[in-house]
């Protein structure tokens, strides 16, 4: 929640500096941009090959455990292509970049308005915050109406960071390797994702 | 996607033999600061584009239409696996 508000600041000073016109040079060439992207998304996989849950937490659940990221995917797309039926203005594959972030919203937002340019970027860096702050508000309600899976699959990638605190609360920390597992494997497939629908 | 998809490949390669370095606790860090880095200057662009500034609230509205869709969206689909696969190992249990 802290570096929430971290990224949250950064992007509010940024448009702050902009508004005002004190635009620094530096952050002007978009191939420099691109390179920190890349230097990220290189970061990203060295944090997931170094994490030492993954492997131990699908020995110990098996493949039944594959079922939750499943449900997270295919549930936020189904409701996504329905949603843009009410967004006439943005396109299917505009609409399925910003939901394939799955809360992960400062690395889709990153990917997309470097692709899509800032309009899109802004979209997708809403949505997904949103994402996450429904799972921090509703979890208790989730768990209550729609089961322990409920607020893990709401959680999309933060499952393993921002949110696992309040899953574990309100589903129990049985489900945390759960929420861990499943953080993981969405966490890696945002990039995937979103670069897909990117290139449609 | 396919540099993406090798650029993130790749480092989970590192990241996998070099899990027990004790360096690799601080890529959570550096992605931080890489994160900010970025974040700030895509709040530039925001600024700089007056057509985003003067839509601000239509994309609002956007991204919580999707946003809401896409958690209820996920929450029924959650609510199917757990009646279907994890309910009756929890009663067991």
């Amino acid at each position: 929640m802290r570096d929430s508000l971290i990224y949250l600041l950064v992007f509010a000073l940024g448009i702050v500096l902009a508004l005002v016109g004190w635009i620094p040079e530096l952050f002007i060439p978009d191939n420099m941009a691109k390179g920190i992207l890349y230097l990220l998304l290189f970061f990203v996989g060295i944090q997931i090959g170094s994490s030492k849950h993954l492997f131990s937490v699908v020995k110990s659940l098996g493949f039944k455990i594959m079922l939750v990221p499943a449900a997270t995917t295919i549930g936020t797309f189904a409701a996504v292509i329905l949603a843009s039926f009410l967004l006439p203005h943005r396109s299917l594959t505009d609409c399925l970049c910003v939901g394939s972030g799955f809360a992960y919203y400062s690395l889709s937002s990153i990917l997309i308005s470097e692709y899509r340019g800032a309009e899109l970027g802004t979209v997708a860096l809403l949505a997904n915050i949103i994402r996450e702050f429904f799972v921090l508000v509703f979890a208790p309600w989730m768990v209550k109406y729609f089961g322990k899976l409920a607020p893990i699959c709401a959680g999309g990638a933060t499952t393993m960071d921002t949110t696992l605190p309040i899953i574990t609360k309100f589903s129990g920390s049985e489900y945390v390797m759960v929420a861990l597992f499943h953080g993981i494997i969405i966490d890696f497939s945002v990039p995937l994702w979103v670069s897909f629908f990117l290139s449609l | 996607m396919l540099t993406i998809f090798l650029v993130i490949v790749s480092g989970m390669a590192v990241g996998y033999v070099a899990r027990n370095i004790p360096a690799t606790r601080y890529t959570g860090k550096i992605i931080g600061v890489l994160i900010a880095l970025l974040l700030f200057s895509l709040g530039l662009s925001v600024g700089t584009n007056e057509q985003v500034i003067a839509n601000f609230r239509f994309i609002g509205l956007d991204a919580f239409v999707i946003a809401a869709a896409a958690t209820l969206g996920s929450v029924l689909c959650a609510a199917w696996v757990y009646r279907k696969f994890f309910r009756k190992k929890d009663k067991e249990s």
